[in-house]
């Protein structure tokens, strides 16, 4: 096996320092080819068992004959490590940094991860593909499930079937993609049942700067158009000005000329290396225990995190409220369609749809708007906030989209089935997991490195009944509206549950979160429904 | 003027009242409130709207304190629940409950007439070692003859925690006596070597201070002392800084970036964490060092209190009740001589003079609560409740300076006291998920700057708009007062029909009742929601101090009722028009 070459020291003395919520262990240190175990005999409660895949950042300081070793985790803690031996310090951290960054998907450990309690090839069951069309179909005739992408060959990023207007033919759909960037061409993300408007999403067209045209995209998106009421509106997450820019190297917008009865709205959303340097910036705030007050509230402010929730929600809500309020079908798209698309249609289906809002219910969104609709997991998440060098493809888009439940979970705390700990718990296993879950880029690296018959799905996992007062909220109580969210800023808090995970000790909150269960469970013993 | 009614708004709140320039909906008038709500209103004419404003400053600053509600506000109880009402606090019981009088402390009527010192009770806790003598001497070399005296015996340890002003100490001058007590209160803690003096004042103060022959203890004078300053800043820096916060909040659509840079230039979060790490550093010194403390400010009555106070909250469990904070609040602020009068500006007075110190105060607890929610016994809205009445003299308690002054005003005679009112709507208060005053000791808070928060609920809190849109407190509350009438019916039931199956009787009743239950919160959401499509979701809307107002409005003639309606447009509707705008371009 190529772990053991990975692998120059697997054993050694060492003793882990204590941090908030972390007690300290002396004992055995073991690498393996995905765990660092810590152990102080006899399976103590206290043993740190680490997935190496975890490790974001290793830094190693030698103190005359033993040196310590800092293990930065994409979940945000902060691991101390004193290590016996001075050669065994330098191996050790060398295998970590060597084995925590493998690029193989397929020797990554949800391959080898066989809990006992799961059964492999769930995950297919759990939220299969047609599913979500099934819901569409049962409230209008005007769609169908088309697999003109069944073998990937028109668009890699999007999954096999797709829901189209009924009456576009798959050949319309393979020459509209043709003009769409990454074959991207649009496609139904969400059926409003209410008023019958719908939300489409895309990528940019290749437009150009010849202004090109592609008849079948404007055919394509006529006919969604006349599904749903008449009146469109793209909302294009890039300024502009970005637009104009993409034109140069062939993309482009949907010309208002071209493309009757849709109107064009720009609507900026941060991604990208901006996004992932105002993560970097935030957590480096969070972990900098020498701020004074006003330091911390410039820091704050410059890193512009908060500045991205409010937008990211306001472009929602704007989304949200033309469809609902205004009879208005959405286009969302930006530059691949891939990133901040996927977080405004998301996002918009979670203010609308209260189907959305059970602990399924919000599975199923995820799987069907980030992760079958091709984010790219891997790229986006191979590092976290610690990562030295200059970061390739990372960005916390996903992240961002967390916060911004959380943000709507505050504000209506009766109104989600899952509670914070769900979002806490999607974030680790987004960045570090040994579910296969958020594996790769897209259904067709999943399909090819079958990932669903060959690891366990997160779904099954958080499913079980002994998660559930980890992840639901003990208060939830359906509720049919739509969630207007404020977005003041005075309204927008930082997500201390998760940002300051590991600097604050997690007592206070747990207590809390278990007198609410008490509360709860309490009445259902009194109260026997 | 007798038809202008200001339904919920009480004079007495208003801090200030603004005229306008004239718009196009009328002659608008800006109500700024002490509670923090701000009202507008728009008048037809402008002699209509120039009349209001001349009587609400009249009746919003009084000159006489015979004018203040409390000496005509009449909830026709009995003369027997009034005095009873003003029993209820007893701080002696409080004292013994610490474990006073006791081998090194007593209470004394010392200042039965007010000889030592006018503006403390006529009751004072000295060191039993303190002769009359020594504090006879001790009061003249004690500014305002505020001497040390006990504010908090921790009988864990003998450790205490002592108050006073700051001493006439200028360049070089001593007092015996002085140097004296401070060695009685050293030596009611025999563990501890040292006490700590505790001088609140940025050192810069302090110094100034000793020009004017007042200042701070020389180490070199006093046998075992440990001098620290803490630096909390004076009224007028804290006023200044609420005004700016204030402002902050009146912001219209601000964006993220102006809402941060304009709380930390405003400072409060600053102060407030000062204030913090000062109790703190009282509790750690007692509960860690078993150190005695003797703390002090200029004059013993602001920063004094408000670290004494927080401290009691940080050390003993029995404070974060709804009957501990009440005695707390008597004894360090009330009692003390803290001057709620003018610090709250109740009279007509010298503008210099008010600053938010108590409110500072209720905030620490605020952001105590937010790191500890299960440790206290009441919510939220208690310190609101609280807050507002501080302000509205609508009871004796805060109204006045001292308690001589309480006296003169014949307060325990004529008015009538708050906790009594606020102990009635006791269910409405607590913290649902309070566990009891054993299961938190010490509280450690963390106050690395992101621990603290900005105060959403005092300072927007007449911004609906701004709140959480369901309330988790709304919700657990009635849980729990289902499950306590639950139980009350069950045992009724129980001893009404003996022998029958109590459970199936319960069954079909209870469904409907707890379904509308959880659905009650979401029932209250369709206001927020607009309900025509040219209205934008609340979402959108700029912060308009207006939202939320709403419910301050039913009780008006139409004709105020339609013009308040109109000027519910935000004054720049530039926002608004421009998504419309974009969108249909």
């Amino acid at each position: 096996m190529e772990f053991s070459e990975l692998i120059r020291t697997g054993r050694a003395e060492a003793f882990l320092l204590p941090g908030p919520g972390q007690s300290p262990v002396r004992g055995t240190l073991c690498i393996t080819s995905h765990h660092l175990l810590l152990s102080a005999g006899h399976g103590s409660p206290s043993d740190l068992w680490l997935l190496l895949r975890n490790v974001d950042a290793v830094e190693k300081r030698a103190a005359g004959n033993s040196g310590t070793i800092t293990l930065k985790c994409k979940d945000l803690n902060v691991l101390q490590l004193e290590i016996e031996g001075l050669e065994e310090t330098l191996d050790i951290a060398g295998s970590i940094e060597a084995l925590s960054s493998l690029e193989s998907v397929t020797t990554s450990y949800p391959f080898f991860y066989r809990p006992q309690s799961l059964k492999l090839g769930e995950a297919e069951d759990l939220h299969p593909p047609d599913h979500f069309y099934q819901q569409v179909a049962l409230e209008t005739n005007g769609w169908r499930l088309s697999t003109v992408n069944r073998d990937f060959n028109v668009c890699a990023s999007y999954p096999p079937a797709l829901v189209v207007p009924r009456g576009i033919g798959d050949e319309v759909l393979a020459r509209s993609a043709r003009f769409r960037q990454g074959g991207r061409f649009p496609v139904l993300c969400y059926y409003h049942s209410i008023n019958g408007t719908v939300m489409l999403r895309s990528s940019q067209p290749l437009q150009g700067a010849n202004r090109r045209r592609c008849a079948e995209d404007e055919e394509l998106l006529k006919a969604a158009l006349a599904l749903g009421g008449g009146r469109g509106l793209v909302l294009d997450t890039r300024s502009a000005q970005a637009v104009k820019q993409a034109r140069i190297t062939g993309g482009g917008t949907e010309a208002k000329a071209a493309y009757s009865g849709w109107k064009r709205l720009h609507r900026p959303l941060e991604r990208g290396r901006p996004l992932q340097d105002s993560f970097v910036r935030l957590v480096e705030a969070c972990t900098d225990p020498s701020l004074s007050m006003d330091r911390w509230l410039s820091r704050l402010d410059g890193c512009r995190w908060l500045t991205h929730v409010k937008e990211a929600l306001t472009i929602a809500c704007l989304a949200a409220q033309g469809m609902d309020r205004e009879g208005v079908c959405i286009l969302v798209h930006g530059a691949e369609g891939t990133d901040v698309t996927l977080l405004v249609t998301s996002l918009t289906q979670l203010i609308l749809d209260p189907k959305c809002r059970t602990l399924r219910g919000f599975q199923s969104l995820l799987e069907r708007e980030w992760i079958q609709a091709g984010h790219p997991f891997q790229q986006r998440c191979a590092h976290s906030a610690y990562a030295q060098g200059r970061p390739k493809h990372e960005a916390p888009i996903f992240l961002l989209f967390l916060d911004c439940v959380w943000q709507l979970s505050r504000q209506f705390p009766l109104s989600l089935e899952f509670g914070e700990g769900m979002l806490l718990a999607l974030f680790e296993h987004a960045y570090a997991s040994p579910f296969g879950t958020f594996l790769c880029n897209s259904e067709k690296e999943r399909y090819l490195c079958e990932v669903k018959t060959k690891t366990h799905s997160l779904w099954s996992s958080l499913n079980q009944s002994k998660e559930r007062k980890r992840l639901c909220n003990p208060i939830y109580s359906p509720n049919p509206l739509a969630l207007w969210p404020s977005v003041e800023p005075q309204s927008l808090q930082l997500w201390a549950g998760l940002f300051l995970r590991w600097t604050r000790p997690p007592e206070p909150a747990q207590e809390a979160w278990e007198q609410l269960w008490k509360i709860v469970t309490e009445r259902e013993v009194a109260d026997p429904l | 003027m007798e038809h202008i009614t200001l339904p919920k708004i009480l004079h007495h709140h208003i801090a200030a009242v603004e005229k306008s320039a004239l718009t196009s909906m009328g002659h608008p008038l800006l109500l700024h409130c002490k509670n923090f709500r701000t009202a507008h209103f728009v008048f037809g004419s402008e002699w209509e709207c120039h009349e209001v404003h001349a009587s609400l400053l009249k009746l919003s600053q009084p000159v006489r304190p015979e004018e203040l509600y409390a000496f005509s506000y009449n909830p026709k109880s009995s003369k027997d629940d009034r005095e009873m009402g003003w029993k209820m606090i007893d701080l002696k019981s409080d004292y013994k409950r610490m474990g006073v009088p006791n081998d090194y402390w007593q209470i004394t009527d010392a200042n039965k007439n007010y000889e030592v010192c006018s503006t403390y009770p006529p009751e004072i806790v000295i060191p039993k070692a303190a002769s009359k003598a020594i504090v006879m001497g001790c009061a003249k070399f004690r500014s305002r003859g505020r001497i040390p005296v006990l504010s908090y015996f921790y009988k864990e340890n003998n450790a205490a925690i002592c108050r006073c002003s700051q001493p006439l100490s200028g360049f070089g001058s001593r007092c015996l006596e002085d140097e004296q007590m401070l060695q009685a209160i050293s030596q009611a803690n025999p563990a501890s070597p040292f006490i700590y003096v505790v001088d609140t004042r940025p050192k810069l103060n302090a110094i100034a201070n000793r020009a004017a022959g007042k200042g701070y203890e020389n180490e070199d004078n006093y046998a075992n002392i440990r001098f620290r300053f803490i630096g909390i800043e004076n009224i007028h820096v804290m006023r200044g800084s609420l005004q700016k916060l204030l402002e902050v909040c009146e912001m219209k659509v601000p964006s993220m970036s102006d809402f941060l840079a304009g709380l930390e230039n405003s400072g409060w979060l600053k102060h407030i964490k000062t204030i913090m790490d000062a109790g703190i550093f009282l509790a750690k010194a007692v509960k860690v060092e078993k150190a005695s403390v003797l703390v002090h400010c200029s004059d013993g009555w602001d920063r004094t209190a408000q670290v004494c106070s927080l401290a009691g909250i940080l050390l003993d469990p029995f404070y974060r009740t709804f009957e501990g904070l009440m005695v707390l609040i008597e004894r360090e602020w009330i009692s003390m001589g803290h001057k709620f009068s003018q610090r709250c500006a109740h009279l007509d007075g010298d503008p210099k003079e008010v600053s938010p110190v108590f409110t500072q105060f209720l905030e620490c607890i605020w952001q105590l609560m937010e790191q500890f929610p299960c440790a206290f016994e009441f919510n939220e809205l208690f310190l609101l409740e609280i807050h507002d009445h501080v302000f509205s003299c609508q009871f004796g308690n805060f109204i006045g300076t001292c308690h001589k002054e309480r006296e003169e005003l014949k307060i325990f005679e004529r008015t009538h006291s708050l906790w009594p009112f606020l102990l009635q709507k006791k269910t409405e208060f607590r913290n649902p998920l309070y566990k009891g005053i054993t299961a938190y000791g010490v509280l450690h808070p963390n106050t690395l700057p992101f621990s603290f928060q900005f105060w959403c609920g005092m300072y927007h809190r007449f911004d609906k708009g701004m709140h959480p849109k369901q309330s988790m407190l709304d919700c657990l509350l009635h849980l729990l007062n289902r499950q306590v009438k639950m139980k009350e019916d069950m045992t009724h039931l129980e001893t009404k029909l003996p022998g029958l199956n109590v459970l199936s009787l319960e069954d079909p009743c209870i469904q409907p009742q707890t379904e509308s239950a959880l659905s009650k919160p979401l029932k209250n959401l369709p206001p927020d929601i607009p309900q025509s499509s040219d209205q934008l979701p609340p979402a959108l809307l700029p912060s308009g101090s207006l939202t939320g107002e709403g419910d301050a409005l039913p009780d008006l003639s139409p004709k105020q009722k339609q013009s308040v309606f109109t000027s519910n447009q935000p004054p720049s509707s530039g926002n608004r028009g421009q998504h419309q705008e974009e969108k249909h371009q």
